[in-house]
């Protein structure tokens, strides 16, 4: 995403051009909003700080995503069936070998990732709707081994409790306090996101979604970085889905559906591909519309009271809006949120003139 | 024996009806490039449509299905309209995101206008299951391999000698010349999508006189993937090849090893497929150039 910078910022050296966090005032608005997140608690009730652990969770699964199919430019379908090796081998860990937090999370993300190398390999061949089909494949194919031939490990279909998380004896079992686990987390994956797409590996991802047979010919070995792409993009679902575990406190293989995975697509494309702060803009905005849906539908279904009861107004209507959300971005703002909030941030730099 | 024997020939005519769904895949993918993920969805409406002329208005059986064919191809040609044709010239990406997009509000559609709950069709194909020595035919399954059959001869008859469908197959080899050449691509596609909703709604039809009118359809109708990979994506016979081969180890597996293999196969096969021979057992290998 190309960067317009303001007239009259000019670098003195290589470090101010490199920097990520550029001016005074980047400082300043990038601090005091992190430190408004952190006392979200202090002000908020407990069902929106469960809302924004959500958030703070679908960000780390969208972020991943963002990397291999906003970057890297390979679709996936199946980042739900990644969350969910992540969410078991959280779960398992825990159950029976007491494993802590913070050896559990960096296993779910490796396990994860290498599942996601595993189904990422055909991509060595294909590309488009054919590696959108492996990854189908994978959502299929992950929850259905999870439910069945590991059985006595996972007890199949029927959840598997798991522990709250707990830091050095602290148990983490309300939204408060879990809050204060999944936002480090979180804001140290979209740091890491960030920083990955200023790297070769990053530049790299872009040449290939770009154009892969010019970037080979360029010298870049696609192979290698397409299963980079995989592995990193599953491991950010892996932490997403350990996280998942500890935040429900009981995984099932069937929250791990292709819904879930349209869903994270759909986030992306509405917050804008290839855009760190688009991911972010994309998962708050579906999951805040999602949450006030259900009021509406509440509202509807006090208007029509005859036609509520016969269908459930609420799970008809997320997927509807959900889906025409999706159409209507792709339609008219390819280019999603991201591109919005460029605008209104020139328009604001701009003002008083309009260009 | 006599069980590997029942368990293919299930697998034969349930895979003839994976076919059919297929077919729909193929017959928008050949002539626009557009992978369609909401084709499951299309099956399913066509079942609850089904159910609605046929049991809710208690229409006679002919017109049920007339109505049925033409309420899902328009259904088909609406969103090929709203949906994909402002979106022509776009990525791959972005239009096969609005498939799935689709396939969502298509969903949730269906949940508002017939509930979440599950019927079932009533029995309306005439005769009686067939033994063959010791293997039994079901009756639903045996016209649903005699309707498959027919509709893809059909459909092979209609690109080889109608005029719209030499068209198709004009639009599907180039755009730009075949619009050169008077065809309209426009029209074309409408039309394409129009007919891959009445091919899908067939199948909705026979996949909802076996299991039942529900949700549930949609994701059986998944498979459909699976089988136009591994046929070709180019290929109306390979898709019907596929068909068979994805109906007849999902029953096998199954069967004989366990009994949720049965759902997931298809995809093992997929897998498998796409790590051998990407372009799958007909399609054609396409050379890129930068």
């Amino acid at each position: 995403m190309p960067t317009y910078r303001p007239c009259g910022t000019r670098n003195f050296s290589y470090k101010q051009d490199m920097a990520v966090v550029r001016t005074p005032f980047h400082w300043t608005v990038l601090t005091a909003g992190i430190v408004l997140l952190f006392l979200c608690p202090l002000f908020l009730s407990g069902v929106m700080i469960n809302l924004l652990n959500y958030m703070g969770i679908t960000i780390i699964a969208v972020m991943g995503l963002n990397i291999l199919t906003g970057y890297c430019g390979q679709i996936s379908i199946g980042q739900s069936a990644f969350m969910a090796v992540g969410a078991y081998t959280v779960a398992v860990l825990c159950k029976y070998f007491d494993v802590s937090l913070f050896a559990a999370l960096p296993c779910a993300g490796l396990i994860a990732g290498i599942v996601g190398v595993f189904f990422g390999l055909p991509s060595v061949k294909i590309k488009g709707f054919y590696l959108a089909m492996a990854t189908l494949a994978a959502q299929f194919i992950i929850p259905a081994i999870i439910a069945h031939p590991l059985e006595p490990i996972t007890e199949g279909t029927e959840s598997l409790r798991v522990p709250a998380a707990s830091i050095g004896g602290l148990s983490l079992s309300n939204p408060e306090s879990f809050f204060y686990l999944v936002i480090p987390i979180t804001v140290m994956l979209v740091f890491f996101a960030e920083s990955l797409s200023r790297t070769g590996i990053g530049r790299a991802f872009v040449a290939i979604r770009d154009d892969d047979l010019a970037a080979e010919v360029m010298g870049i070995n696609i192979f290698r970085y397409k299963l980079t792409a995989f592995f990193i993009c599953s491991v950010y679902a892996g932490i997403a889905g350990g996280l998942w575990a500890y935040w429900l406190r009981s995984v099932n293989p069937d929250h791990f559906n292709l819904t879930q995975s349209i869903w994270y697509l759909g986030m992306l494309i509405a917050g804008g591909m290839g855009s760190i702060i688009g991911a972010i803009f994309g998962v708050i905005f579906l999951l805040a519309l999602d949450h006030f849906l259900v009021d509406i539908a509440l509202w509807i279904s006090t208007l029509f009271p005859a036609f509520s009861t016969s269908t459930g107004i609420q799970q008809a209507l997320s997927p509807t809006v959900y889906g025409l959300v999706i159409i209507l971005f792709l339609i008219f703002e390819p280019r999603g949120l991201a591109h919005r909030w460029n605008i209104i941030k020139a328009a604001w730099r701009l003002r008083p003139f309009s260009y | 024996m006599a069980l590997f024997f029942q368990f293919t020939m299930n697998g034969i005519m349930i895979g003839s009806i994976y076919s059919l769904l297929a077919v729909g895949i193929v017959l928008i993918y050949k002539s626009s490039k557009i992978f369609n993920f909401s084709a499951g969805e299309l099956t399913m409406c066509g079942a609850f449509f089904m159910w609605t002329f046929l049991s809710a208005m208690e229409l006679p059986l002919f017109l049920s299905i007339l109505f049925t064919l033409l309420a899902v191809g328009c259904v088909a040609y609406i969103m090929e309209r709203l949906a994909i044709h402002p979106l022509i010239g776009q990525p791959l990406l972005s239009i096969l995101l609005v498939t799935l997009g689709l396939s969502h509000m298509l969903n949730g559609l269906a949940m508002f206008m017939w509930g979440g709950y599950s019927e079932n069709l009533p029995r309306f194909l005439p005769g009686k299951a067939i033994f063959i020595g010791s293997v039994v035919i079901a009756h639903d399954l045996l016209w649903a391999f005699i309707v498959s059959i027919c509709l893809l001869i059909l459909l092979l008859v209609f690109f080889k000698f109608t005029k719209v469908g030499l068209a198709m197959r004009a639009v599907a080899e180039d755009h730009q010349t075949a619009q050169a050449r008077g065809i309209s691509v426009g029209v074309i596609f409408g039309a394409t999508w129009f007919l891959a909703g009445i091919v899908a709604s067939v199948g909705g039809i026979l996949l909802a006189y076996r299991l039942g009118v529900s949700q549930f359809l949609s994701g059986v109708s998944l498979k459909a993937f699976p089988v136009v990979l591994i046929g070709g994506l180019e290929s109306v016979g390979g898709a019907f090849i596929g068909g068979l081969i994805v109906g007849i180890l999902e029953n096998l597996a199954g069967g004989f090893i366990d009994p949720w293999l049965m759902e997931v196969t298809p995809y093992i096969i997929l897998i498998l497929v796409l790590f051998v021979r990407p372009e799958g057992l007909f399609g054609l290998k396409r050379i890129e150039r930068i």
